[in-house]
């Protein structure tokens, strides 16, 4: 027998009785408002959140946020002449060099703070943790309370995707907490308003 | 890497040489446990999310095989090959087989207790494969050629002076920095040039999703993601009981990980795997090693909903006092304590021991696991079994046949009262036990049965 089959069977001959899912998986978070808590819970981890008019206005903020920073990358097509890094690599590694990468992204989470990326909206799955930092634009009305709701709205997957809350951390070192372990220093949020 | 291997309160006793290390070690984890507290409380529905967790793990606990067969052919669907393995050698098999077909001998590792619990780093190194791992924390016990402390936090148990000392050594860092930030940034550069050259990836899997055949791993410092999207082949390693039906329940899941582990409302990223990019391969391994097994016993299959947050060992005040190698299994702490006999009762006999069945590791758990009461069960079993060592043995029989017998049980208070008051170098002494680390308690003038003698008559 295969170890696939005669795991299989242990398991079958083993488990416990039959029973029932839960009825109640999904909550409601009531907040006053949806994008303050979403503000508050990025301010606590370290993410800076700048509303934007419109595509103009995101060109014009990039151009002054990351002034004087090369290896410019984008998958904004306003920020075309921002940026100065061509993504059009065909091996993933190349981007080691990207220093500010401004990403589209989906939809935020108020709870936490995480922003849902997926391969929909990227050429290179590595992008959002190889660059040096990062930033996302999300339409300024996706957001959604928790992560109950995230589901809802994420119906299925892509072949990747991933919520990311912040810029990357850690806190291994005597639970000294530093910004920039292995992903991203830093992290801007553009909440750009419907146009 | 396991050196000679002590029994857990041997092991305690030489961490509890040192006091204010212990205190220090004691005080950094109560300090996370805190950080739990405070955000759970943030949520009014946290007591319903751990009753919802709970219930849908043990109804994966009921449907353990169909949701692994569907999980399979939803993997395979999405070009994932799947492989199973019964037990840790044939785990660490079928990966020196994939690392062997593709020609590699380097790969990076982000954090897998799996992995830890298989030896498989030892085995890849045996067979010619390097093994970095990639999570600060476990590069850094790597270097120390340690296993990890805690399934959370790797190098709980160091101060930032034996960190400074071992980066010195190893990674070229000035002699005698212990700057965190400074530390950080030398092992960011030093992990860089591993991803960028490394061709396989190794991660864990946090949860792994039966209706849509995908997986999903969070990390804070984005080494699992660093290490998958530059490699030619990623393989992820997953115990059988890591599956979840639904995608939706991920929503229950991951609001109670983070925040129960660190305090954190969510992980940094929770990166959701599903198909390979293009060009590359992907792997899930599904293992068994001794879950079947755990899944039969009635008593301690709950044991199997764990999550792997930590926040048992967090609040455990053995394990605060202890240290996680004292435990001398991949998994350290009251899960770890539950865990570890079924793998190998003789070996962790001891484990069931090292708690004082307060049960505050069952009120934190996320997934409401029974956890001191199986601690408490396992002694039972381990006793009758033939397991419990022959001191622990005389000890427990001896206080049986006191505590059987009121009147001999009067006296030997009496006695015990006296001896203390009078000679008290006869318990003060480094052959009771309880001197260790401890002061004995004054002891009281009469027992409460005297004293209620004594007043009832009044």
């Amino acid at each position: 027998m295969s170890s696939r089959d005669k795991i299989l069977s242990q398991i079958k001959q083993n488990k416990p009785e039959e029973v029932a899912l839960p009825q109640v998986t999904r909550f409601v978070s009531h907040f006053e408002s949806t994008e303050d808590k979403f503000r508050e819970m990025l301010a606590l981890i370290y993410t800076e959140v700048i509303v934007v008019k419109n595509l103009e206005e995101l060109a014009q903020k990039a151009g002054e946020l990351y002034k004087g920073v090369v290896n410019r990358a984008t998958t904004i097509p306003a920020l075309s002449a921002w940026a100065d890094f061509s993504l059009n690599v065909s091996d993933p590694h190349e981007l080691e060099t990207v220093e500010i990468a401004i990403l589209q992204a989906e939809f935020g989470v108020a709870e936490n703070g995480a922003v849902w990326i997926s391969d929909q909206y990227l050429p290179h799955r590595v992008l959002p943790f190889i660059t040096q930092n990062l930033a996302f634009v999300i339409p300024r009305n996706a957001l959604v309370n928790n992560m109950h709701e995230a589901y809802v709205r994420l119906q299925d997957t892509q072949g990747w995707g991933c919520f990311i809350a912040g810029p990357s951390k850690t806190a291994d070192i005597e639970q000294s907490l530093v910004i920039g372990a292995h992903g991203a220093r830093s992290m801007v949020i553009f909440l750009l308003e419907g146009e | 890497m396991s050196k000679t291997v002590m029994e857990h309160a041997d092991a305690s006793e030489v961490f509890n040489r040192d006091e204010p290390y212990v205190n220090w070690h004691d005080e950094t984890l109560w300090f996370v446990r805190q950080k739990r507290d405070k955000s759970s409380k943030q949520l009014p529905e946290w007591e319903q999310l751990r009753e919802a967790a709970s219930g849908i793990k043990h109804y994966v606990l009921s449907h353990m095989d169909e949701l692994l067969v569907s999980f399979e052919q939803k993997a395979k669907e999405n070009g994932v090959q799947v492989h199973w393995a019964a037990n840790a050698a044939e785990h660490n098999e079928i990966v020196l087989g994939l690392l062997k077909k593709h020609k590699i001998d380097r790969m990076v590792k982000s954090k897998s207790m799996l992995t830890e619990e298989c030896h498989m780093n030892e085995f890849l190194q045996k067979n010619g494969i390097e093994v970095i791992d990639t999570d600060l924390g476990e590069r850094i016990v790597q270097l120390r050629n340690e296993p990890p402390s805690h399934i959370v936090l790797p190098a709980i148990h160091l101060k930032k002076k034996d960190i400074g000392d071992l980066f010195h050594a190893h990674l070229g860092t000035e002699a005698g920095a212990t700057d965190p930030q400074y530390l950080t940034e030398a092992a960011r550069q030093h992990l860089r040039d591993k991803f960028l050259t490394r061709r396989a990836a190794l991660t864990g899997v946090n949860f792994a999703i039966a209706e849509t055949g995908g997986f999903v791993v969070s990390t804070n410092e984005g080494n699992a993601d660093m290490g998958a999207h530059l490699a030619d082949i990623h393989i992820a390693c997953m115990g059988f009981e890591k599956i979840i039906p639904k995608q939706e329940h991920l929503g229950v899941f991951l609001r109670l990980l983070a925040r129960s582990a660190t305090g954190q409302p969510i992980t940094t990223y929770s990166s959701h795997f599903k198909k390979p990019r293009a060009g590359q391969e992907m792997h899930i391994i599904i293992v068994d090693n001794g879950r079947s097994t755990q899944l039969g016993r009635k008593d301690f299959r709950n044991s199997l909903k764990c999550i792997r947050c930590g926040a048992c060992m967090n609040t455990c005040p053995v394990y605060r006092r202890s240290g996680g190698h004292s435990y001398h299994n991949a998994v350290a702490g009251p899960i770890g304590s539950i865990l570890a006999p079924n793998l190998d009762m003789t070996k962790n006999a001891d484990l069931p021991f090292a708690s004082t069945l307060c049960g505050s590791c069952s009120n934190v758990c996320p997934v409401k696991i029974d956890i001191h009461d199986q601690l408490y069960k396992w002694r039972q079993v381990l006793a009758k079994e033939g397991y419990v060592p022959k001191s622990k043995e005389i000890g427990i029989r001896a206080m049986s046949t006191v505590l059987a017998a009121p009147r001999f049980y009067q006296w030997s208070g009496r006695l015990g009262r006296t001896v203390m008051r009078a000679m008290p170098f006869m318990v003060n002494n480094g052959l009771n036990p309880w001197y260790k680390q401890r002061d004995m308690p004054e002891p009281p003038k009469e027992s409460f049965r005297d004293w209620y003698v004594r007043n009832r008559k009044n």
